[in-house]
């Protein structure tokens, strides 16, 4: 099956849902304590994007990389060059698996294609029309778009902006991007683990549906601190002081006190992690017993 | 299968005098973190030492066999091991990690290592998981309601505790108390009461007292690697072991406990479904 194809299938193209279908179904999010009223996905199909089904399967037999864009907004960076911490599979990744068609300093393009594939880093900031218009245009070309890193996906520590910084002071309000825009994938992460990203980009390839899900989930909510341990797992009566929190941590902000999470705010930088790697937060049973061969 | 996906279930027991002597049941965790310290299957192992009261774990990285020794034992409470996984990859320099964990651990180990979002450099020096079965764990307040409230003795002369035949077991120097199980029940912590897993069905090698004599564990091996470490220990003469359907209570009760764990914390979800709770299975 060719690459195009797998990305068709994907992005479910051939099962075609109609808009009214995907509409009437509010987004089920699996994350314990992630809101269910959040946003509805927005529904892929050809004609968003201004193909017929013909010209997808013409394009497909051209060429087969799925076409990827990076796109830089109010992000460190970090997410990018955990990236490219994949050494193994780097050079294979960017000359024979994917294209990539769009990046400020990856690709000298200066008008935004259409991609498969967007990954966004950073939050948005409401006050860079700049940023604004490029965001917009990200969901306009792009099939899908993915939240890349804590920053798109929940504002991490741009979270704590409040403008009056040089060079522009009125750069106050920093959102992450799916308040914004559908985002259709999250990978949270200060950065994401070289791990996670290659597991993901293999997973996208071979079109493995199961291993993403929990990605699709993440989208449903913009939200992470460390004091969603206390209220979403201590006070739901989850935790069992396993301390896989304070072992996720990436700023050392949870420690364990008396077999329960404490959390430090002054280190805290709302990545969102600790929740998200919690066991009980969301349970991928059958993904996890496949990995082991059990 | 109620016990999980199993290669070898076994009796054991370590031969090792001094593991004996200290270890709470055959000295499985004991005898098999040694074991693969000493072989270089592993640099070093986070197991649940001594803190600073007693009976009040706190996880540490052993580098060392008598490290590992001086751990050995059950505390019914929390030591979250899985917490310092890390610094012994980042601070200790291991790049081969051994560890024991309860089921819950166990879970978050294995949830991290599929789905390491914000976990960098860690889910493959992960090379040996010993899980124990585990039917509840207690904060440490609870222990004290029992020793020293129900029991009216001091924590400081307590010198071994066990759960088993129904019973809490309190081990002075010289003397042996007990308590029954139902004067225990509802000191738990809450989050044990959705657990599913008794018998940490996704470790390398599980091992518990449950199904052996006194003295004696039930060991199951399950992954591969877990499997070749275990038979290698075993060839090597770390431990002996016995056919498990010739002792008694011997593998029925395993399965019973494990599967009134499993329908218990069945129950308790729905329950807690039902009252709109959120529950992550
Ligand atoms: C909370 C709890 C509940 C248990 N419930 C059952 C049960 O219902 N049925 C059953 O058959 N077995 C149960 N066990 C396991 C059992 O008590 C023994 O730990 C197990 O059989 C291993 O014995 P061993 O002689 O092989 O290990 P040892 O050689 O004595 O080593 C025990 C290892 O466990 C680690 N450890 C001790 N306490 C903890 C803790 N709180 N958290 C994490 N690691 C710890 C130590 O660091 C040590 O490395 C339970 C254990 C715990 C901690
Ligand atoms: S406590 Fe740590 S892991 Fe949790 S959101 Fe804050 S920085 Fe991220
Ligand atoms: S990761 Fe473990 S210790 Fe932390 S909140 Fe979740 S259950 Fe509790
Ligand atoms: S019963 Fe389950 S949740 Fe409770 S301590 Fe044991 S393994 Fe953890």
């Amino acid at each position: 099956m060719s690459l195009i194809s797998k990305v068709k299938r994907f992005l479910r193209i051939e099962t075609k849902p109609t808009k009214d279908d995907e509409e009437d179904k509010p987004t089920e999010s699996k994350i314990t304590g992630a809101s269910t009223t959040e946003k509805i996905k927005k529904p892929v199909n050809l004609e968003d994007v201004g193909a017929s089904k013909q010209e997808v399967e013409k394009v497909a037999e051209e060429n087969a990389k799925p076409r990827i864009g990076y796109i830089h907004l109010s992000g460190c960076t970090g997410d990018g060059m955990a990236l490219t911490e994949n050494y193994d599979i780097l050079a294979e990744l960017l000359t024979n698996m994917v294209d990539i068609v769009y990046g400020q300093t990856l690709v000298d393009v200066w008008d935004m294609p259409e991609m498969d594939l967007a990954l966004v880093e950073g939050s948005v900031c409401l006050q860079d029309e700049h940023s604004m218009h490029e965001l917009q245009e990200v969901r306009e070309k792009a099939k899908l778009v993915c939240a890349f890193g804590s920053c798109a996906a929940n504002g991490c520590f741009t979270r704590y902006a409040r403008g009056g910084q040089q060079a522009r002071p009125d750069h106050e309000s920093f959102l992450p991007i799916g308040d914004l825009i559908d985002v259709d994938l999250a990978i949270p992460g200060c950065p994401p683990s070289p791990e996670i990203i290659a597991k993901t980009v293999v997973a996208l390839i071979q079109e493995d549906m199961d291993y993403l899900q929990p990605m699709i989930d993440l989208a449903a909510t913009t939200e992470g601190c460390g004091c969603d341990l206390q209220k979403y797992i201590v006070n739901n009566a989850l935790c069992t002081g396993c301390g896989t929190c304070a072992m996720a941590c990436q700023t050392r902000a949870v420690t364990m006190v008396e077999g329960r999470p404490a959390f430090n705010s002054d280190r805290c930088i709302k990545c969102g992690i600790c929740r998200i790697q919690c066991p009980r937060s969301w349970w991928p049973e059958e993904r996890i017993k496949e990995d082991l061969g059990l | 299968m109620v016990l999980g996906t199993s290669k070898q279930i076994v009796s054991a027991r370590a031969t090792d005098k001094q593991i004996q002597a200290v270890s709470q049941d055959g000295g499985i965790v004991t005898g098999l973190l040694s074991f693969a310290l000493d072989e270089k299957i592993i640099e070093g192992a986070v197991v649940a030492g001594p803190g600073e009261e007693l009976w009040k774990p706190k996880p540490m990285v052993a580098m060392s066999a008598d490290e590992i020794i001086a751990a050995a034992g059950t505390k019914y409470t929390f030591s979250p091991n899985v917490m310092m996984l890390k610094k012994a990859v980042r601070q200790y320099g291991i790049e081969k990690l051994g560890t024991v964990a309860i089921p819950c651990q166990t879970m978050g180990i294995r949830k991290m290592q599929s789905y390491p979002f914000g976990v960098r450099f860690l889910a493959d020096k992960l090379k040996l998981l010993v899980g124990i079965y585990c039917m509840e764990n207690f904060p440490f307040a609870s222990l004290e309601t029992f020793i020293n409230e129900k029991l009216g003795l001091s924590t400081d002369l307590v010198e071994k505790m066990d759960i088993g035949k129904g019973k809490l077991w309190i081990y002075t120097q010289d003397e042996t108390f007990s308590l029954p199980l139902k004067e225990t029940h509802g000191y738990e912590q809450a989050g044990c009461n959705i657990c599913k897993d008794y018998v940490a069905e996704l470790a390398d090698v599980s091992t518990g007292s449950v199904g052996s004599p006194d003295g004696w564990s039930t060991v199951i091996t399950r992954t591969d690697d877990g499997d070749t470490i275990f038979q290698q220990a075993v060839d090597a003469g770390i431990f002996e072991i016995k056919d498990i359907d010739s002792v008694k209570p011997g593998l029925p009760l395993l399965e019973k406990l494990a599967k009134s764990k499993a329908d218990k914390g069945a129950k308790e979800s729905e329950r807690r479904r039902e009252l709109g709770l959120p529950v992550p299975w």
